[in-house]
């Protein structure tokens, strides 16, 4: 099975918004998912123009987006994909 | 941090980025005027309060005071357009930093002791020995604490082996070193300005948002855009604050307008020679300890509470002071700016004609933002002056009296630090025994920081303290020591 990208955004804006919560979030979600997932910094997901801007801080899990993003949010989307497997 | 100080965090930070987008569009007090419809546009979900209506009118205060203005100067009729012009009318930008919005405040009930459901009507009763006020009563069998006659000691909350007793606290009353915010007669908080260090703590407390910065954001930006000669002077804490290094740092400056970045590392190593200087001074004399003087906050506090502790604040300046002082003579024209993690420094500069404002790390975040500048993706510019080692590392608890230690040139057994580790109730009284008994056990070398942490944990910071040590230390690493200067 291909493990599930996450895409962590640590741009400035995600940064100044929040991602204050997202930088140790990768590596919480390797040691829980292993090798069933795999894990990327990006500096901006450019998704984060005009007014999504105060949605932020993104993260991606398999193509989708996710606003205001949290441990909690993005586990959510995990455990939906592995489910659906 | 709890996730409800975040969110309140994030609507302050995305106000400003209104603020600063309408600054740069062809219609700033317009598009001012719109803040709370854009964010809360007809028929919206209202995420936080009773109605759409008190939603707007919080998110209006909080736009006043991103325009620098103070509560009291709201009638609730003027206009924000109104208020909008005013700020670029404004030729010297308001003394205090911080103000209270009232309508964001929850009024929170009264910190009082009380006896809850667990107690076990016991027959000894330890709460009513234990009470030196006769506050206590029994009630069949169960204990009653009488408010009027109760001191909140909670000697009584001690002495209770079931865990009975409890105390309600008032978030920024409780987190306020000095006494200086308490509710008034409406419920609502207020700051004592007599009493205020700025230290900001109430602001990093309230899980409702109502301490507020009154910032100094449009004032800078009119500088900008008019032309003038602006250079940014940025606090060491910073770099463990925004995802690049120092030198990218430099160049997000260039990029937002500023003619130029200094560090502020730059003066933080006069300010350590200066110390060691005085420090050996001070012994020489026979001085019992000497405290550090850079904190804004510490400064505040000795003027307003313990003046009694002045002759033994070392006389060196802060690393601001001297920096500033440096881009003045290179830059006699300049208009200076400080970005700082904390709220405090706003009262320092205000006897400081080389210091003309204050932003701190979130306002340059939101101008980051407005302005979509990519802080990992600006050039490293290497600055001309390389701060040592330990100047980058004075923002962080014991730094200080690190750096004084690096500086010094006597016997190395002299130096005992004694690090006191963020101002709460429990240091100030610390502090109030040494002036008194002009004595101190702990060390002769006393660095005070207000902040838990040291200045990377300032109220207006923008990263966790772990994660920003981190960053400040990898790059102090970097750096050449003072012990060989
Ligand atoms: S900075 Fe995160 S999406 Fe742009």
């Amino acid at each position: 099975m291909k493990p599930i990208k996450i895409e962590i955004c640590l741009g400035t804006t995600c940064f100044v918004m929040g991602g204050e919560t997202l930088q140790n979030m990768g590596d919480m979600l390797k040691k829980k998912y292993g090798a069933k997932i795999e894990v990327e910094a990006v500096r901006c997901l450019e998704v984060c123009s005009s007014d999504n801007f105060s949605k932020a801080p993104y993260a991606r899990v398999d193509g989708e987006v996710i606003g205001e993003a949290s441990l909690e949010k993005v586990q959510a989307v995990i455990e939906k994909k592995l489910n659906h497997e | 941090m709890s996730d409800d100080v975040i969110a309140t965090k994030k609507l302050k930070r995305e106000i400003l980025v209104r603020l600063i987008r309408a600054f740069m569009s062809d219609n700033f007090a317009e598009n001012v005027r719109l803040i709370p419809y854009a964010m809360r546009p007809k028929g919206s979900e209202v995420p936080f309060r009773c109605c759409i209506y008190k939603e707007r009118a919080i998110l209006r205060s909080r736009t006043i005071a991103g325009l620098g203005f103070a509560m009291e100067d709201d009638d609730e009729a003027t206009l924000l357009s109104d208020f909008a012009i005013k700020a670029l009318e404004r030729k010297t930008p308001e003394p205090e930093p911080l103000t209270v919005l009232q309508n964001a405040c929850q009024g929170c009930p009264s910190s009082r002791v009380f006896v809850t459901e667990l107690c076990q009507n016991c027959v000894a009763k330890p709460c009513m020995n234990a009470c030196r006020f006769e506050a206590i009563s029994q009630v069949k069998g169960r204990s009653m604490i009488d408010a009027d006659k109760c001191k909140k000691c909670g000697l009584c909350m001690a002495a209770c082996p079931y865990h009975a007793i409890v105390k309600t606290i008032v978030p920024c009353e409780e987190a306020c070193p000095v006494g200086a915010i308490a509710k008034g007669e409406d419920g609502a908080a207020y700051i004592d300005k007599d009493k205020c260090i700025s230290c900001g703590k109430c602001v990093s407390a309230c899980p409702f948002g109502a301490p507020h910065a009154k910032s100094q954001v449009i004032d800078v930006l009119a500088q900008i855009k008019s032309g003038k000669k602006v250079i940014a002077m940025f606090a060491p804490a910073l770099i463990g604050h925004l995802p690049c290094t120092a030198a990218q740092m430099r160049d997000a400056f260039k990029k937002i307008g500023f003619y130029d970045a200094y560090e502020v590392a730059q003066g933080a190593d006069v300010t350590a020679t200066t110390e060691a200087k005085d420090f050996a001074e001070r012994l020489n004399e026979g001085a019992e300890f000497m405290t550090t003087s850079c904190c804004a906050a510490y400064n505040e506090f000795v003027k307003k509470h313990l003046p009694e502790i002045k002759p033994y604040v070392s006389d060196a300046k802060t690393p601001l002071y001297y920096t500033a002082e440096i881009v003045k003579k290179e830059h006699p024209d300049a208009v200076s700016v400080f970005i700082s993690p904390c709220f405090a420094k706003r009262k320092e500069v205000l006897d400081n004609q080389n210091v003309n404002y204050v932003l701190n790390f979130e306002e340059l975040g939101a101008i980051l933002i407005a302005l979509g500048i990519e802080v990992d993706t600006c050039q490293e510019q290497d600055f001309v002056y390389h701060s040592s080692k330990e100047a980058r590392e004075f923002p962080l608890s014991g730094g200080v009296a690190r750096s004084v230690q690096a500086a010094w040139r006597g016997s190395p057994d002299a130096i005992r630090p004694c690090v006191i580790n963020g101002l709460n109730k429990a240091t100030v009284k610390e502090l109030k025994s040494y002036a008194k008994t002009g004595k101190c056990a702990g060390g002769n070398l006393v660095e005070v920081m207000c902040c838990e942490g040291g200045c990377i944990a300032g109220n207006a910071g923008l990263n966790t303290i772990k994660m920003a040590l981190k960053k400040v230390s990898d790059y102090a690493a970097n750096g050449d020591s003072l012990k060989d200067r």
